[in-house]
């Protein structure tokens, strides 16, 4: 089969591999139809994740066709059309019975890795890195997923594959990111980043109850989307200062939650920024904290902040002050996609939300490299981009 | 695909309490002694041995105290001070020719040097032994005798965690090196683990101590290339959420070291706590998951192989 597969840095490159196979009884083997390139796989593409091998495949958002199932699949079968999320959680274990999916105990063969890195391991990913358990992605024609009892979602035939795709990752990540912040009716939220998943976050916040949604970024064409699709309010930090946009928008008091959409390769100007690129390049700092400093100054006392921007290791110059002398929350986790499945589908049957709103650019497969290479520089006003198998 | 090591916690030689690291600080100190004795009262120590008491004398001993205090200071300072060590073996060498020449001329006491070169032999073949023990065996893997302590907590009563755990051919489902463990006696099994380029080692255990739904205890039989004793128990998880499942093992490993090193793939402590993560997929979920990456031994990609696999497949 075809497969996007990392080389290098900034290298990506479509191959020939093998097809996948069953390796555990609670396996199922898709045939994708439509899969996409995520922000966070710019981290994997950019270098920015440690343990990724040359040949790796990646991806982590598809959806396609069940072509084989293992002997142990009992509700998934041969011919159904399913959408997969990307932690592998194997429904049972402590975490999983908590609906902390992203957390699973069971799904990743490389847990003493990421427990040297992080402290303890979380679940298995599909194609990202490792540390993460080494399984192949999704961005290819073919793909294996464990657990496909616990790890995917059933999709009615009327529904095409742009609408629900997003349930993969992108749209309950954005919604995790809202349903975190515990909104208030009357609230305003502020979120940082008006990328897919910031753009997620936004509607999702309308749609629990907040009055007002504010979207920060540099780029014209995302803040423009952010307005059109999603009903934000727009501040473009290249052009006031963000601080106190905010405050005069809230009377001094600051944005009642903030969201952080952007993670660890926030970009920024000034002096703070400056710093941390130097203390990246010198090896010190691995992550760039800059949106999320910003949105911790910025929130109201006593307010959340909402983290699912990806972050991989250590930052510098933490506002620990800030939050603690004025009762903030933080709120934060890779998303538990599997608890959100149901739910948004039942959303976008209703039409309560189109996820395929993110969608700007579609092309084959084979034109994967193009495809990141343009996501990464956000040229052509490219918000999201999504593959076709052919 | 890189595994860090995980450094076992280790102060300086003082804080290893085997033979090897009990000899080792011994040494540690009795160069400072005798460094201090060479550097503060050279008078002395060239009469003790039987060379004349004259300004060259002085001076020699003094270099040769300063000398033994810095190996000493290196010695008691390093975690593993195998360079240090043999640094008192070269000394050893120069301080064994210095007393040999010194039994040339008859200016010399030959019996006070006489006594000098036995002892001085005899420091000598400690430094090697030390310097030896201290040079072989893997990052992670402590030289002499080490224990170590993992444990897990799996989501089922104890009575099927032991059961499970009891039944040793279930062993080679979660600790995937082994090949196979046979009962050859009542309470004896023979173990044979392999791993790639052909390594491969064979030892025989016997149970000590079976209290059942409790714990099983084992240790290597007298003799066995891999000395080792261990235990495993199962007890009651806080919260009842199931079972605390502890592995405790000592080993002495320097003769084995090399092969079990491939064998395992990562270092001892690692490898229980992985096997204890594999004992609990079994129990939980029925089989160990598995990635396209995680069924080949060594680095591999993160793609299909083209290799027919067998479900479940074990290396």
């Amino acid at each position: 089969m075809r497969a996007n597969c990392w080389i290098g840095k900034n290298q990506v490159n479509v191959e020939t591999v093998p097809d996948p196979q069953i390796l555990n009884h609670h396996d199922a083997i898709i045939r994708i139809t439509s899969t996409a390139i995520c922000g966070s796989d710019l981290h994997l593409y950019g270098g920015f994740v440690p343990t990724v091998e040359s040949g790796d495949i990646l991806g982590h958002e598809f959806m396609g066709e069940v072509v084989e199932t293992g002997r142990d699949v009992q509700k998934v079968k041969k011919g159904d059309r399913v959408v997969t999320a990307f932690p592998i959680a194997c429904g049972v274990c402590f975490p999983c019975r908590s609906k902390m999916f992203a957390c699973c105990e069971n799904s990743n063969p490389n847990a003493g890795i990421a427990e040297a890195m992080l402290g303890h391991p979380i679940a298995g990913v599909f194609g990202y890195s490792h540390m993460l358990g080494g399984f192949a992605g999704g961005q290819a024609e073919y793909a294996r997923v464990p657990f496909a009892d616990v790890g995917t979602i059933k999709i009615p035939e009327e529904m095409p594959d742009e609408k629900v795709l997003f349930l993969s990752d992108i749209f309950p990540t954005g919604y995790m990111g809202a349903e975190m912040c515990d909104i208030e009716p009357g609230d305003t939220i502020a979120v940082w980043g008006a990328g897919p998943v910031g753009l997620f976050a936004m509607k999702s916040a309308y749609l629990l109850g907040a009055e007002r949604v504010i979207a920060i970024d540099r780029l014209r064409y995302r803040l423009d989307m952010a307005v059109q699709r999603a009903g934000a309010i727009p501040i473009n930090y290249e052009e006031t200062s963000v601080l106190e946009t905010l405050k005069e928008m809230t009377g001094g008091r600051g944005p009642d939650k903030c969201i952080d959409a952007v993670g660890m390769e926030a970009d920024g100007h000034g002096l703070l920024y400056a710093y941390d690129r130097a203390k990246q390049a010198l090896m010190m700092e691995t992550d760039r904290p800059i949106a999320l400093r910003e949105a911790i100054m910025a929130c109201r006392n006593g307010g959340t902040v909402s983290v699912i921007g990806v972050y991989a290791g250590f930052i510098d110059k933490f506002p620990m002050g800030s939050l603690m002398n004025r009762s903030l929350t933080i709120k934060t986790g890779q998303c538990h996609v599997q608890r959100y499945m149901k739910p948004l589908l039942d959303r976008i049957s209703n039409g309560e939300i189109d996820p395929s709103m993110v969608i700007t650019h579609t092309m084959p497969l084979e034109d994967a490299p193009q495809g990141y290479a343009m996501f990464k520089a956000k040229e052509d006003n490219c918000e999201k981009v999504v593959l076709k198998p052919l | 695909m890189a595994i860090k090591h995980m450094q076992h916690r280790s102060g300086g030689a003082s804080r290893d309490r085997s033979t090897t690291g009990r000899l080792t600080k011994g040494l540690g100190w009795f160069s400072i002694g005798l460094g201090l004795a060479e550097v503060v009262a050279p008078g002395a120590v060239a009469a003790l041995i039987g060379v004349p008491n004259d300004t060259k004398q002085r001076t020699l001993l003094r270099i040769y105290g300063l000398r033994e205090l810095g190996a000493g200071v290196g010695i008691l300072i390093q975690p593993r001070p195998a360079g240090w060590l043999w640094a008192r073996v070269a000394g050893d060498a120069v301080d064994l020719w210095s007393l040999a020449s010194a039994m040339g001329s008859r200016r010399n006491g030959r019996a006070r040097l006489s006594m000098a070169i036995v002892s001085v032999a005899g420091v000598t073949a400690a430094d090697v032994y030390c310097a030896q023990e201290l040079s072989g065996g893997l990052p992670g893997m402590q030289p002499g005798p080490a224990r170590l302590v993992r444990t897990i907590i799996v989501d089922r009563p104890a009575e099927e965690a032991y059961r499970f755990w009891h039944d040793f051919q279930n062993l080679p489902k979660f600790m995937t090196y082994l090949d196979s463990v046979r009962y050859t006696a009542d309470r004896r099994t023979h173990w044979v683990a392999n791993g790639p380029g052909g390594a491969r080692i064979e030892w025989d255990a016997e149970i000590v101590l079976d209290d059942p739904n409790r714990m099983i205890a084992w240790r290597s039989v007298e003799g066995s290339t891999f000395e080792h004793s261990g235990s495993v128990r199962f007890e009651r998880a806080p919260g009842d959420r199931g079972t605390l499942v502890r592995v405790e093992m000592d080993y002495s490993a320097t003769r084995t070291a090399a092969a079990l090193g491939k064998i395992l793939q990562m270092d001892i402590g690692q490898r229980i706590a992985h096997d204890l993560r594999n004992f609990k997929q079994m129990l939980e979920i029925g089989e160990v998951t598995q990635s396209d990456a995680s069924i080949h031994t060594g680095m591999h990609p993160a793609r299909p192989d083209a290799v027919e696999q067998e479900p479940v497949y074990q290396h």
